[in-house]
């Protein structure tokens, strides 16, 4: 299996004024293709903070970062912008899509800044992804018509229409009741079979067992690194949902 | 990124924030109109007393009484005014430059006939008046050398006269009398409208200038005498010839000041349009404060929306936009709306000036600079406060413009 992130020493400081904030004090971490990980930790021990920094939204103070090989210190603003637009799919804690714009629009807008115009028809591929999340019948509603989950959704459905290799995930399921984060984790599961590494951060134990990985992190340090023992399957959960 | 991708990015943000894009426009609107109009007023109002003057008549100069040195054109027809008949006899005589004379003798009258009675003025001029006022008539005819030399009582009225005395029947032939004396109407001029200042100069009546001296004033002092040069070329050399003679005429010994002046037509054109310019720069300087404010309220509408956008700008980051993408986005945004909002102005000031021309008595003309520069000026200051603050949030990383309060 090829390592698709490495970590080594990553620090992150914050600097308020005169106190400096340590969020990330050496982490080191290897993702391998094709991997599902799980982030865990309470609140405030960094989650957000790694995520950003895998995710190239953020760069690290110190350490060194290795996304596909490459080393990330090197690049420029504009490669950066080009890995986020290409490899990475970015699903925020807070949704993060624009008011005022169709679900539609909002899936569609990581295409119309792909400069390698890989997908020759935005509309279509955008259509896609939505159905793929079950937002067929949505797609014309703007954030503010959309529930918590169908907004989660099409902030899902907008990381995974450039078709990235890691899809990264803040909380999906954090505002989500359990029946639809058992649904968004079916989809990020059925993602994970088609190849692709899945990094999500969560409180929830539960969610965590959808993973093959967990990692815990406390005060900006790894305390726990394992393997899932029994990977739970969403689509088998739901299958035998009862209503409570 | 092509540029289509981010004209549509453009046009949708555009669209979907509508308040924003119409007050934006609504300044440069607002900016480009005011200052088209306002100039188009001054402008107009220049053009229209140019126009005025030059109908005074053509290659004119105008011979006033009083000294120069003791300024002003009217020194009062008192007992400095030594102009006579005889001087224009001389000019018209002599001068070889000059090819029309007539005196200008006013008087005010209570004038009855017809039907009515009316209170006019009368000018006393010679037959030649027509030629140099470059005026018609509508119809009879005007009096001749004879008439003027055998002071016939005969008068030409001016259409308001005309139809105030004769409003439903032909006025000539008819009788008229002007204070008292009698005058038979043998003509009636062609209508020729206000001045620019608002006088009729219908309501008038012409008669020989020697009749009215006889007649009506009962003196020999004339007002004042207009000349025609044979060409605009011989305009200074009327002037001169007109000097030398009526120095001579009123015995003014070498070294001695003239007793009266002489005016010509493009003096007083400049001297009028001085006062016009002034207006104009008036009305330019109001219209260039509310280019200004414009501008400002452009300015302010960028800034908050930049700071409001910010997030935007964040999430269009943070899903691989690169900041010259969302630079030229914004760049996009503001030429589009500075563009329609141009337009849009540019087209209103037009109708408002048309309405102008056409419902009221202000004349306007649009002056296509003035359509330039305030076009590129409001253009400018959408597009410097749309991009200056943009450039400062695309240049953030995108956690940090996401975090962005
Ligand atoms: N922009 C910032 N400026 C200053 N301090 C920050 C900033 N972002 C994060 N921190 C601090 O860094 C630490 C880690 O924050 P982070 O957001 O990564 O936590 P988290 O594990 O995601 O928490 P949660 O589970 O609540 O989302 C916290 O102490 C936080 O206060
Ligand atoms: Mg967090």
């Amino acid at each position: 299996m090829k390592p698709v992130i490495e970590m080594n020493k990553i620090v992150k400081n914050y600097a308020m004024g005169d106190v400096v904030v340590r969020a990330l004090r050496g982490v080191d971490v290897i993702i391998n293709e094709s991997d599902f990980v799980a982030i865990m930790g309470a609140s405030g021990s960094g989650k957000s903070t790694l995520m950003n920094i895998i995710g190239c939204l953020d760069d690290a103070t110190e350490g060194n970062y290795q996304l596909d090989g490459s080393n990330t210190n090197s690049l420029n603003k504009d490669q950066y912008a080009d890995i986020r637009n290409q490899k990475i799919g970015f699903v925020f804690q807070g949704f993060n899509l624009l008011p005022r714009t169709t679900a539609l629009e909002n899936v569609e807008l990581p295409l119309l800044y792909d400069r390698k115009e890989r997908i020759k028809n935005p509309r279509q591929q955008a259509i896609k992804a939505l159905e793929s999340v079950g937002l067929a019948d949505r797609m014309d509603h703007v954030p503010n018509q959309l529930s918590g989950g169908q907004q989660q959704r099409v902030a899902i459905a907008r990381a995974l229409v450039n078709d990235p290799a890691i899809i990264l995930a803040d909380e999906p399921t954090g505002n989500l009741d359990s029946k639809t984060s058992v649904e968004v984790m079916s989809v990020f599961q059925e993602l994970n079979e088609q190849g692709k590494t899945i990094i999500l951060v969560t409180h929830e134990n539960d969610i965590a067992q959808y993973a093959k990985r967990t990692i815990v992190l406390r005060d900006g340090h790894v305390i726990q690194d394992d393997k899932v023992e029994q990977q739970q399957s969403a689509k088998k959960v739901l299958a035998n949902w009862i209503e409570e | 990124m092509k540029w289509n991708r981010i004209q549509k990015i453009a046009l949708q943000s555009i669209m979907k924030n509508k308040m924003r894009s119409i007050l934006t426009s609504l300044g440069i609107i607002i900016g480009v109109c005011s200052v088209i109009v306002m100039v188009a007023v001054g402008q107009g109002s220049q053009a229209q007393i140019e126009k005025q003057i030059n109908s005074l008549g053509t290659n004119l100069l105008m011979v006033f009484p009083g000294s120069s040195n003791q300024g002003g054109v009217h020194q009062g027809a008192g007992s400095m005014n030594k102009m006579k008949l005889s001087d224009c006899e001389a000019i018209l005589e002599e001068a070889v430059h000059v090819k029309y004379v007539s005196a200008s003798v006013r008087a005010g009258g209570q004038i009855i006939g017809g039907t009515g009675n009316w209170n006019s003025s009368v000018e006393g001029v010679s037959e030649q008046f027509l030629d140099i006022r470059d005026w018609d008539l509508a119809s009879g005819e005007f009096f001749t050398v004879k008439d003027v030399k055998y002071k016939k009582k005969v008068a030409v009225l001016g259409k308001t006269v005309a139809d105030e005395l004769f409003p439903d029947m032909e006025a000539i032939g008819e009788k008229i009398r002007i204070n008292n004396t009698p005058f038979t109407v043998i003509g009636v001029l062609e209508e020729k409208g206000q001045t620019g200042m608002g006088n009729d100069q219908d309501d008038t009546i012409l008669a020989p200038a020697t009749t009215v001296l006889t007649r009506l004033k009962g003196k020999d002092k004339i007002n004042m005498i207009y000349v025609s040069a044979n060409s605009l070329e011989e305009i200074d050399a009327a002037q001169a010839e007109v000097e030398e003679i009526m120095r001579r005429e009123h015995d003014i010994d070498y070294g001695d000041d003239d007793d009266f002046q002489i005016r010509s037509q493009t003096e007083i054109t400049e001297m009028a349009s001085e006062t016009s310019e002034t207006l104009t720069l008036l009305l330019a300087a109001i219209a260039g404060v509310s280019l200004i404010v414009g501008g400002i309220g452009i300015m302010n509408i960028m800034l908050v929306s930049v700071t409001e956008r910010t997030r935007e700008i964040g999430i269009r980051l943070s899903i691989g936009a690169r900041s010259h993408d969302v630079l030229t986005q914004f760049l996009a945004e503001s030429i589009t709306l500075s563009f329609i909002g141009g337009v849009i102005g540019i087209l209103l000031a037009i109708g408002i000036s048309l309405f102008m021309n056409n419902f009221t008595e202000i004349y306007t003309v649009i002056n296509p600079t003035i359509v330039f520069l305030s076009m590129a000026f409001s253009a400018a200051v959408g597009i410097f406060f749309g991009y200056y603050p943009a450039r400062k949030a695309a240049n953030l990383n995108p956690i940090d413009a996401l975090r962005y309060e």
